[in-house]
């Protein structure tokens, strides 16, 4: 793995992913500016999947999962981490040859390296989503997820987005060889002042590990929960049309709620005050959110090809 | 006879899809040529990730011509008739013929079809299997319609005959059918033309692709053992494994690697099952040490370093899974050193189904059925009581988590390092056995009755709430539960009376619950608000709610319990014919078997069965059979006649004939053999007493007419015959035998 186009660190790898896929043609956006455990939940890729209006995006998005988090500890588990997130509408024809260059952008030859296309379906009980598609192996881990997109928020994509995903710690790990992600260098590590992956998050994967396991107050939790389900409810059922006459129904204000209510549920069920029974119930109360929300999108221009 | 070839070419089928999609192409494609007149040779299907292919070989290059014959209107018919007859054949009247029939002159078409050639025959057929195609899941892609189970690059479909290759026309939703290919995705990924299956399938050799999955998987399994040969070791077989890995290659290159040191001491089970599961490797034992020790991981592809970077690399994912695994490890042996009590905890919370409880209520329930079955079984009660608890406890650690098909397997090592004896350690591990029909039946005491109260209270617990199989539908694989206890039964050779022990521990099932967060209290995770039949059943039984002291209510119970197992019972006699006739023994010997008493013991029953079995296929068992059943019919038609039961005082001084006399001797012999052999349930001992009736019965109904005139005589040989039919009856019931 020491060939010269090898990348340093993990903004680099960052860099080039973006750079890469800004060349193909995508619009690269920032994170989107909420709590979320996937990249999947922006709106760039749950709303922006509906409806007939083409669409190419890249961005990373800052991730969170509670339940994963280690104190900084395990060597590969975070309750923050970054994802890379790419949807384009329709998939192109050549996605996987695009998703291939993506490989040798950061460094990774598939000439050298055994990359494989593994059965892996997708779902997301919380969107009302599925698509089918493979978990990318390169050398025997899983370096991606590639789907393509059959239904989002109980609707059947027309035309199909694909998306892929990539866990970017587990991926620049391996790029950059390292055993243990607090070891990774972020910046260049002859910058002047080098920085690793622990420099900026252990002290934060600490704290964030004990407040979410211990320290988050539930029945606050349980409120949150509640309001941004009754909130979401509120806008979903509110007048299209705007004192002045104009149609401008909220579609992404709205999903913003059903966002919250997502990582509400995440955290309670990181402090362990979710029963199995009851996990299912409030999976299929976010759900129902999602797709109320998906169905307005659907009234939007936005949705609409033929829109201005 | 031209040859047909046609490739699909595609993103990565999943590896589990490709052996049934090769064979449904293969006859969605044979079948519809054939209904459209063609014939052929042969046909192979082949796959890869990236590829399904057929190669059909003397194909006829046209449909026959078909003519067909129609009757129609009489010449002196309604026009409207005779038009009628024109529009359905699509022929002008000049093309009729006119013929004399019975009832005058009718109108004949004569319909011709002319053949059509192969191609056209070939497009359509092609077009409606890809349109059509049972994939188990599929899916669209970018803006079309299409489904297919990944997106569908290239259609390629040719016939060759002398003169060359030639395209068949066809276009699928934008995809022209054409006669070039791809190899390897990385290796040789230019297009190339080829002209029949021979050209194609050499050079997709020489493009890095290995066409045929069964040449792959001999492959990977020779190279495999090679690299583990050189080292003096042996792959662990895995047939499964071996089918998926094939799939997922079209160039297989076998790369074997050494698992670190500080791994070797997990258990051998875990390392491969985290191998096999997360990475698709296969294990290598060295047999010196018994350990598995090292890896066979199967690349895609050469490389320049020689899969060195590829070896680092998988090799590097390993070491962080076993580490996972030996974290894991680490976790649940220090819980389970410490006697495992925060796993028993948390099986309080783990629903089993919510009206039979949590996990820990289960296992209550089977730990004191496993106490009481204990002693017929020839196990200690205290150590299967002991072993029921902890069998179960296993669910609740790291590995078994992450593993569930590790569970059992973890419980007999956390059950040891909880310092338990073997034979209580054993039975976590064998107490889900026998899970098939050719699955190893348990034989040690500790872990029979375990294994025997899992499979009883799962039986009895769905069947007092009333859910059981109907039809294909089984989700809580209830047949499997009772044909695990026909075979443990079976299997060791025990004498229960099935009816009794389900209805005690139905009745039981409530007894042991006496905590007040468990089943039967319609709270927490028991059972829901709604009260219902089940409900009510274990709070009467739980001596809970309104069952308490109340006698009628509780003889009403006894009764309820008494028919769910009497219904359970049946279930587990269809099972058991089920599994005999799997064996070779007849279904009617088994219902002939079922009718006699005691069919709840089901070794009686099966030695009985087999005893039977033996000796009708004997001439003698045979002829036996029909003088039984006439000795039977004869008897009933005469008490239905005469509104009496014949079953007492054959008296042999009125016997008239030698035969008569005969079959009085040869009954005072068999009837006390028949009883003893019978009571010492020496079956083949009262196959062979009964057998001996054969050549008397055949002479008496020879000699003898048995609806005589004189009255005496008639009674007495109704008698007689009544005492065959006793004869028989210690046996079987012989009526249920067919033929």
């Amino acid at each position: 793995m020491t060939s010269p186009n090898r990348p340093r660190s993990f903004q680099e790898i960052i860099l080039r992913l973006q750079n890469y896929w800004a060349a193909t043609g995508c619009a690269v956006l920032q994170p989107y500016d909420m709590e979320v455990g996937a990249g999947t939940f922006h709106p760039a890729t749950t709303l922006r999947s509906l409806g007939s209006r083409p669409w190419a995006a890249a961005y990373v998005q800052p991730s969170r999962r509670p339940t994963d988090g280690r104190y900084g500890e395990n060597p590969n588990r975070l309750q923050h981490y970054y994802q890379y997130q790419v949807i384009i509408k329709p998939s192109p024809p050549d996605l996987q040859d695009l998703y291939l260059g993506s490989l040798r952008a950061i460094g990774l030859d598939p000439m050298i390296h055994d990359v494989r296309f593994v059965e892996d379906d997708w779902e997301s009980p919380t969107l009302g989503a599925w698509g089918l598609g493979w978990e990318v192996w390169c050398d025997g881990m899983e370096v991606s997820q590639f789907t393509y997109f059959q239904q989002v928020g109980g609707h059947d994509c027309r035309p199909v987005s694909g998306e892929l995903t990539y866990g970017l710690e587990r991926l620049a790990m391996y790029v950059l060889g390292v055993e243990h992600v607090m070891d990774m260098p972020f910046n260049d590590p002859d910058s002047p002042i080098p920085l690793t992956y622990g420099d900026i998050f252990r002290q934060t994967e600490r704290e964030y590990s004990r407040w979410n396991f211990d320290q988050v107050d539930t029945a606050m939790l349980f409120q949150h929960f509640k309001d941004a389900e009754d909130e979401c409810a509120r806008i979903l059922a509110a007048d299209p049309e705007d004192s002045a006459g104009r149609r401008i129904p909220m579609a992404h204000p709205a999903y913003d709620q059903a966002i919250k209510a997502s990582h509400i549920f995440n955290l309670l069920d990181a402090r362990g005050v979710i029963s199995v029974t009851e996990r299912q119930a409030y999976i299929g109360r976010v759900r129902a959110l999602a797709k109320a929300c998906a169905d307005l999108f659907l009234t939007t221009d936005a949705a609409r090809e033929d829109a201005a | 006879m031209p040859d047909l070839l046609i490739e699909l070419f595609s993103e990565e089928i999943p590896a589990r899809m490709q052996a049934r999609a090769r064979e449904d192409l293969r006859k969605l494609l044979t079948d519809g040529l054939v209904e459209a007149g063609l014939t052929y040779a042969s046909a192979g299907a082949f796959s890869t990730p990236r590829r399904l292919t057929l190669a059909i070989e003397g194909l006829s290059a046209n449909s026959p011509t078909t003519r067909e014959e129609r009757k129609g209107p009489r010449t002196d018919a309604p026009d409207a008739a005779l038009e009628g007859f024109l529009r359905s054949t699509g022929l002008t009247r000049d093309q009729l013929e006119a013929r004399d029939d019975k009832k005058g002159q009718v109108w004949f078409a004569t319909i011709t079809r002319p053949g059509r050639p192969a191609a056209e025959i070939v497009a359509e057929v092609l077009e409606a299997a890809i349109r059509n195609f049972p994939w188990p899941k599929s899916m669209r892609w970018g803006s079309g319609n299409m489904r297919w189970v990944r997106p569908l690059h290239s259609i390629m479909c040719i016939l060759t005959d002398e003169a060359g290759a030639q395209v068949v026309p066809l276009t699928v939703e934008g995809i022209t059918a054409g006669d070039t290919t791809r190899g390897h995705r990385f290796m040789a990924p230019d297009a190339f033309a080829v002209t029949g299956f021979d050209d194609y399938a050499a050079k997709l050799r020489r493009a890095r692709v290995m066409l045929d999955s069964a040449e792959r998987e001999a492959e990977i399994r020779s190279q495999a053992e090679n690299l583990a040969f050189a080292r003096g070791w042996q792959i662990v077989p895995d047939d499964g494994l071996l089918a998926e890995v094939a799939g997922l290659v079209e160039w297989p290159v076998p790369l074997m690697g050494v698992i670190e040191d500080r791994f070797l001491d997990l258990p051998p089970e875990v390392l491969q099952t985290s191998m096999k599961e997360h990475q698709k490797f296969f294990s290598a034992r060295n047999p010196k040490t018994g350990r598995i020790e090292g890896f066979v991981t199967v690349a895609n592809i050469e490389t320049p370093d020689d899969g060195t970077t590829i070896l680092a690399g998988n090799q590097r994912v390993l070491a962080a899974r076993l580490s996972d695994a030996a974290f894991f490890y680490e976790n649940d042996l220090r819980e389970a050193r410490a006697g495992m009590t925060h796993w028993a905890e948390g099986l309080q919370s783990v629903t089993f189904h919510n009206k039979l409880g949590s996990q820990a209520d289960r296992i209550a329930r089977i730990a004191a059925l496993a106490r009481e079955i204990a002693p017929l079984v020839g196990a200690d009660p205290d150590h299967a009581e002991e072993a029921a608890q902890l069998a179960k406890l296993d669910l609740r650690s790291s590995m078994v988590g992450e593993f569930p098909e590790l569970q059992g397997t973890m419980g007999r090592y956390y059950a040891l390092a909880a310092g338990k004896p073997q034979a209580i350690a054993d039975a976590a591990r064998d107490h889900y056995s026998p899970l098939g029909p050719s699955d190893d039946v348990p034989t040690a005491p500790v872990s029979v009755a375990v294994a025997l109260s899992d499979k009883i209270d799962t039986l009895t617990g769905f069947w007092a709430i009333d859910e059981k199989p109907t039809g294909s539908k089984d989700p809580f694989a209830l047949r499997r539960a009772a044909l695990g206890v026909i075979r443990l039964v079976l299997g060791n050779n025990l004498r229960v009376h099935s009816t009794q022990c389900f209805i005690n521990h139905l009745m039981s099932k409530c007894l042991i619950d006496t905590n007040p967060h468990g089943t039967g209290r319609g709270d927490g995770y028991g059972f829901g608000p709604q009260p219902d039949y089940s409900i009510e059943f274990f709070v009467m039984a739980s001596g809970g709610g309104f069952g308490g002291g109340d006698d009628q209510k509780a003889a009403f119970w006894a009764d309820e319990a008494a028919q769910a197992a009497t219904d359970l019972l049946a279930f587990l006699h269809d099972r058991l014919k089920v599994y005999l006739r799997d064996q070779g023994i007849r279904h009617d010997i088994i219902d002939a078997v079922l009718a006699q008493p005691g069919n709840d013991d089901l070794v009686l029953v099966v030695n009985r069965s087999v005893a039977l079995n033996d000796m009708l296929k004997t001439e003698d068992g045979k002829n036996l059979t029909q003088g039984l059943k006439r000795a039977g019919n004869i008897l009933t038609q005469a008490e239905e006649k005469d509104g009496v039961e014949y079953s007492f005082g054959a008296d042999e001084k009125f016997a008239e004939t030698e035969a008569e006399r005969a079959l009085f001797k040869a009954l005072d012999t068999a009837e006390p053999a028949i009883r003893q052999a019978t009571k010492a349930e020496d079956f083949p001992a009262a196959m062979q007493a009964i057998a001996a009736l054969r050549a008397p019965i055949d002479a008496f109904f020879e000699a003898v007419q048995v609806n005589s005139d004189n009255q005496i005589l008639r009674r007495n040989r109704l008698n007689l015959l009544s005492r065959i039919r006793e004869a028989g009856r210690q046996i079987a019931d012989f009526t249920k035998i067919e033929g």
